[in-house]
């Protein structure tokens, strides 16, 4: 479970009761009020994922026990709300179970990809791309 | 009211479908414009009956498409009163117009000291350009600075900044703001001091009558795509005695006139400037977009979307803190904002979910935006084919959007 609580799981159930793009989006976007945003010094080029249209930023915040948690920002509702779904997917979770994550499928079980456009997804996978770095140099220590 | 009649929508195909269950309301025409049939079927035309190599062959399509190639280079320069056909180069677009002009002009004029002056709301098409040649040459670029908000140029020091100018490029038109350049005017100041001229007629041509020599500039750069032409056809207008002392783009077919194994000679312009097989049938497309929008009169068209423009501001202004980017007056077709609180993002993603194709980002203006301090921005571009309703129902849609959000 992440940060915010939640399970990719009880996310997955949420979204399949949702029926049109307006409460998928209410929904989405609520769940990204949930987020702690980060403080202005976090919100710096370090922490910044590229590839993104909106401006997201993403850091470990602590391993317990091998379990890494992450944290992440951005300067939009619905991206922090797809962030929400990202930290329920990766977070808490030790690197080796990170890297062994199919990250796509799970974004899938969604089925928000038809709301999405091909920028938005790469933005997405860029966050995923991060997070799996972030992984293998925890890994590596 | 306008007087262009909805119903010239019926002469775009691609209007007429819905997107997520509503009826497509395209506002991304800065971007890319929509295609009347004509153009369609000119282009299907050309390629089921006259479809062959130009300047080569001796038989009977060839000649055709060369006629056709070169009636529609003839158009071009009707349409921009040119006073030559040669002065038209066939390019990809306004980007490969402004690179041929910097790698071409820029390499065998340019050297350390000398400068080259843009503005701060260029595209990055009238820029990067530069910014190679100025690596290449030494060259030195300056800028001439945008106002606040308002976006329009900081005219005050201009006799400073021409100080060793040799080449003068900006927008006829800015895709982010909608600011209507005095082009005219910065160019007789720029020639006065024995500067060049470039204008950036990417967003102009197509959205007021063109004439290169009433502008004064020896260089004109813009798309087919933006004014109901195909993709990959563009136009570099440059005056013939220019042409001629320019060295070759690219080297190839059709820009020779004869070739050693060592060394060769190249064609008269404007040909020397076209290296390889052109694209034709864009060309052939072109032409009938520029029969298409003539037939509706240029004037007529730019006068709809700037009323369209200002008719969404004033409906825009209902949003409490909204900050608009742009002149308010005098201004063509685009409307570019922020809302407080709501990312252009957030806007852009939600009104594709009712059918609403806006922009948003830094729109290829990135250095302008960090001007403004803010990292995107919203914009919505229109042209002949849109309607006061489809602005009302973007208002409606932006007004859910917010609802949701908040
Ligand atoms: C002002 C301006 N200049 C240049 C360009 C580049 O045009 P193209 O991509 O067709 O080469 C654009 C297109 O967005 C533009 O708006």
């Amino acid at each position: 479970m992440s940060a915010t609580g939640h399970s990719i799981d009880e996310l997955v159930g949420n979204f399949e009761l949702l029926g049109d793009w307006e409460s998928r989006f209410a929904y989405l976007i609520d769940l990204g009020k949930e987020l702690t945003p980060f403080d202005p010094v976090d919100r710096c080029d370090q922490n910044r994922v590229h590839g993104c249209q909106a401006q997201v930023w993403l850091k470990i915040e602590s391993v317990d026990d091998g379990r890494i948690n992450i944290v992440a920002d951005s300067d939009a509702f619905i991206v922090k709300g797809l962030i929400v779904v990202l930290l329920a997917i990766y977070s808490g979770k030790t690197s080796e179970e990170v890297l062994a994550i199919d990250g796509q499928a799970q974004l899938d079980r969604l089925q928000l990809a038809s709301h999405l456009s091909p920028t938005r997804k790469n933005g997405l996978y860029a966050m995923v791309q991060r997070v799996r770095e972030l992984a293998e140099l925890e890994k590596a220590i | 009211m306008s007087v262009i009649d909805a119903s010239i929508r019926e002469d775009f195909p691609v209007l007429t479908q819905e997107v997520n269950g509503h009826p497509l309301v395209y506002f991304d025409n800065a971007a890319t414009t929509q295609k009347p049939r004509t153009v369609l079927e000119a282009v299907q035309r050309y390629y089921e009956h006259d479809n062959a190599n130009v300047h080569r062959g001796i038989h009977e399509l060839s000649n055709r498409a060369t006629a056709a190639y070169e009636a529609a280079r003839e158009r071009v320069a009707q349409f921009i009163n040119a006073p030559d056909r040669a002065d038209v180069i066939f390019t990809r677009g306004t980007t490969e117009s402004i690179n041929l002009v910097a790698a071409t002009w820029g390499d065998a004029n340019l050297q350390t000291g000398d400068v080259i002056l843009l503005t701060e709301m260029e595209h990055h098409s009238n820029l990067v350009p530069w910014q190679l040649l100025a690596h290449r040459t030494g060259a030195e670029l300056r800028f001439i600075p945008v106002t606040g908000d308002e976006g329009v140029l900081d005219l005050a020091n201009i006799d400073t900044l021409l100080e060793g100018v040799k080449i003068l490029a900006l927008t006829h038109i800015s895709n982010a703001l909608g600011t209507i350049n005095p082009v005219r005017d910065l160019c007789s100041t720029a020639k006065a001091i024995g500067a060049l001229c470039l204008v950036d007629a990417a967003q102009s041509a197509g959205h007021l009558p063109l004439d290169v020599q009433a502008i004064g500039c020896d260089f004109l750069a813009c798309s087919g795509h933006k004014l109901c032409g195909p993709t990959g056809i563009g136009v570099l207008y440059a005056q013939s005695h220019l042409q001629k002392v320019m060295p070759p783009y690219q080297g190839g077919g059709e820009m020779i006139s004869k070739v050693e194994f060592q060394v060769s000679e190249f064609n008269v312009p404007p040909h020397r400037f076209e290296a390889g097989t052109p694209n034709i049938a864009g060309a052939v497309g072109l032409h009938a977009a520029l029969d298409y929008l003539d037939g509706i009169g240029l004037q007529a068209i730019g006068q709809h979307s700037f009323e369209l423009a200002h008719y969404a501001k004033e409906r825009l202004a209902e949003f409490d803190g909204i900050r608009f980017f742009g002149p308010t007056t005098e201004h063509a077709g685009v409307v570019s904002f922020v809302l407080p609180e709501v990312h252009a993002l957030d806007l852009a993603t939600m009104a594709d979910q009712q059918g609403v194709a806006i922009r948003i980002g830094h729109h290829c203006t990135q250095p302008l935006h960090e001007k403004f301090g803010v990292p995107a921005t919203a914009r919505a571009s229109f042209y002949c084919y849109n309607t006061r309703d489809e602005v009302d129902f973007f208002i409606e849609v932006m007004q859910k959007i917010i609802k949701l959000i908040r």
